[in-house]
């Protein structure tokens, strides 16, 4: 590393800059989008210098969309709340059941403990497109499609098998005679997955919770296909930005921006945490 | 304090046999040496008693009382791990707090606890660090303390003294007596080193593969092992071991180290032409003048500090190590002749490896029997 050259570090210098370029421009760019009308955003050339106005951010939260063919009422700030609410719920539940499954599959050979992990991991290799068919049929019969705890369950796909197989490698990394030692002091298997287990998985088990909460808040299909509008979270509620009289760029833009915003300012902060906590694993200190 | 009894443990897994049929009774407060090599299934026998690891057959009675079905919380066990299994996200206050902090025990007997083992094992300067500020020795410390704290009837310490260097060892070997006899609990004490389990031991169980071999005082265990290995095992230098024939003369049984002739007074007669080893200590072994001595030339000298070890070679290129106590004089190098106290030396079987007795020990061991 001493011995780089001034022509090494400029080459550096450039593929980084192209590396940031690529993955930061399309999001600068919807933030410009997001603060233009759809004239300006069209217009060719496209420009940087522009009026900025805030009627998209307005239309959005008030739930009024104007558009050359008339005023079209649009649910956004309801489906963005269905996304907090959903991804939330679908985290926490997921946790619930995850994180003491993962402890029991780390801790307790027994028969079958393999076969039973790896079918929950599977449900991640089928594409959803796969299974959606019958499972909007069982749900039209058991009366969950359109509710939010069949959505919920449905999220369990996406966050449980996550959880638990992220989980379950941090509990396995806890020594066992630290357990051992806890349980001889005295105290309950119980009282040791509470006070020995869980602790030192904790940055394990919130870097897990982080990553299903991002899967969660970013799924579509499900949604599409097992709720209607007043159910469905953003993902979905962006389409109805496609109207009659055209799409609205600009609207679009704002949904965009106000969208990605919880769930990057919660990768922001937790991010150290996450590199952190998913690194941790495999490189023991 | 409370009595340990093992009875027919066996331990297997899958097609490995670990603990092999082993029977072992320690007595109320006594200190019993678990000594044996690494695999000889010591680590495996100590968690089974703790209640971690179950047995697929035996039974195992703590007090009298069956644990079968008794968890490890309690079974009343103090426990401290070879690599220390401190509670990493704990200060060592709560880490020696955890056998106190079950039930209903305020918050000021717990600190009187703490702090009574903790001024005992001298940590009491670090009760606040968590278990990566600590020392090798603080954490070796802080885990037997750990053990201590709830004044269990029974403590099981698995080599805990194997992680910390050779100095704070020393010092704790010359320590653990005194503690372990303050506390006044049965203890079971796993080791690897012999030093430890001299120093330590009311008595010692060797075990290996799965079973144990022999089982008694310190003395015994030096002055009577039950097999060439367990010699071996015990001593330092080791103990020097060469292929005889034992030979029937005028004065008794007697074997011949480079046409000398060295007497073994008590040996039965049925050992002689019977391919043997001769186990001699180092320091049954002296250097002499004495005419008719066995003729050596001297390889090295290894000066340690209380006593120095030479290394010699018999004329038929057999080597021998030769302890004399440090200050006295020893050969120069070259030629030098040797002694060797036939009553010290033991006589093994070359097939078996079993320790030939002596018509004296047969005859007591026939009356205790």
């Amino acid at each position: 590393m001493e011995s780089t050259s001034l022509l090494e570090r400029i080459l550096r210098g450039v593929a980084l800059v192209l590396v940031v370029v690529f993955f930061m421009f399309p999001i600068l760019w919807i933030v410009l989008m997001s603060f233009q009308t759809n004239e300006t955003i069209l217009s060719v050339p496209p420009s940087v210098i522009f009026s900025p106005t805030l009627e998209n951010y307005q239309a959005l939260i008030t739930g009024k969309l104007t558009t050359a063919a008339g005023t079209l009422d649009i649910a956004f700030m309801r489906n963005l709340g269905n996304s907090v609410f959903l991804s939330t719920a679908s985290v926490l539940i997921a946790l619930l059941l995850g994180v003491p499954a993962a402890y029991a599959f780390a801790r307790h050979k027994f028969r079958g403990s393999e076969d039973i992990a790896f079918t929950l991991l599977s449900f991640r290799f089928a594409p959803p497109l796969l299974v959606l068919l019958p499972l909007s049929l069982y749900f039209q019969k058991l009366g969950l499609s359109d509710t939010y705890f069949g959505l919920i369950w449905v999220y369990q796909l996406i966050c449980l098998p996550l959880i638990l197989w992220i989980v379950r490698g941090y509990f396995e990394d806890i020594s066992a005679d630290v357990e051992y030692a806890y349980r001889i002091a005295g105290h309950s298997w119980f009282a040791t997955f509470r006070k020995i287990a869980l602790p030192l998985a904790g940055p394990g088990i919130a870097a897990a919770g982080l990553l299903a909460f991002i899967f969660a808040w970013n799924n579509f299909v499900f949604a599409l296909v097992l709720a209607s509008a007043d159910k469905q979270p953003v993902t979905v509620g962006a389409l109805a930005f496609v109207t009659a009289s055209g799409i609205q760029y600009g609207q679009i833009a704002a949904a965009i921006v106000l969208s990605i915003a919880p769930v990057l300012a919660l990768a922001i902060y937790a991010q150290r945490y996450l590199v952190e906590g998913l690194s941790l694993g495999a490189v023991k200190g | 304090m409370k009595s340990l009894e093992l009875k027919n443990i066996v331990k297997r897994y899958k097609t490995h046999t670990v603990l092999d049929n082993l029977s072992l009774t320690v007595a109320e407060g006594e200190r019993l040496v678990l000594f044996g090599s690494s695999g000889a299934g010591k680590t495996v026998l100590l968690r089974m008693i703790a209640g971690v690891i179950e047995p697929d057959e035996g039974a195992i009675l703590i007090g009298g009382q069956d644990m079968r079905d008794v968890e490890a919380e309690d079974r009343g066990i103090g426990m401290a791990f070879q690599n220390f299994a401190l509670f990493p996200h704990m200060s060592a206050y709560d880490n020696i707090a955890s056998p106190l902090t079950v039930g209903k025990s305020s918050t000021s007997s717990i600190a009187d606890g703490v702090g009574k083992v903790a001024r005992l094992l001298k940590i009491d300067h670090v009760l606040s660090h968590h278990p990566k500020a600590l020392s090798n020795g603080q954490k070796q410390r802080t885990a037997l303390a750990r053990a201590l704290a709830g004044s269990p009837p029974l403590l099981l310490l698995d080599d805990p003294l194997r992680n910390v260097d050779a100095k704070l060892r020393f010092e704790m070997r010359l320590e653990l007596p005194r503690l372990l006899a303050a506390q006044g609990a049965t203890v079971v004490y796993v080791t690897q080193d012999y030093k430890e389990a001299m120093a330590l031991g009311d008595r010692i169980a060797v075990m290996a593969n799965g079973t144990i071999r022999q089982i008694g005082t310190p003395e015994v265990i030096y002055n009577a092992p039950a097999d060439i290995e367990i010699a071996r095992l015990f001593g330092d230098p080791t103990i020097n071991l060469l292929d005889v024939t034992p030979k029937s003369g005028p004065d008794g049984i007697y074997v011949e180290l480079s046409d000398v002739q060295i007497p073994l007074p008590g040996m039965p007669v049925s050992v002689v032409g019977k391919p043997c080893v001769l186990g001699l200590r180092p320091e049954a072994v002296t250097f002499t003048t004495v005419p008719g001595s066995i003729p050596v030339t001297v390889e090295a000298e290894t000066p340690l500090n209380e006593k120095t070890v030479t290394l010699v070679l018999t004329a038929r290129k057999r080597e021998i190590l030769v302890s004399r106590p440090a200050g006295t004089p020893g050969p120069a190098s070259g030629a030098a002749t040797i002694a060797v106290d036939g009553s010290a030396a033991f006589l093994f079987d070359k097939t078996t490896g079993a320790r030939i007795e002596s018509m004296a020990e047969y005859r007591t061991n026939g009356e205790a029997a």
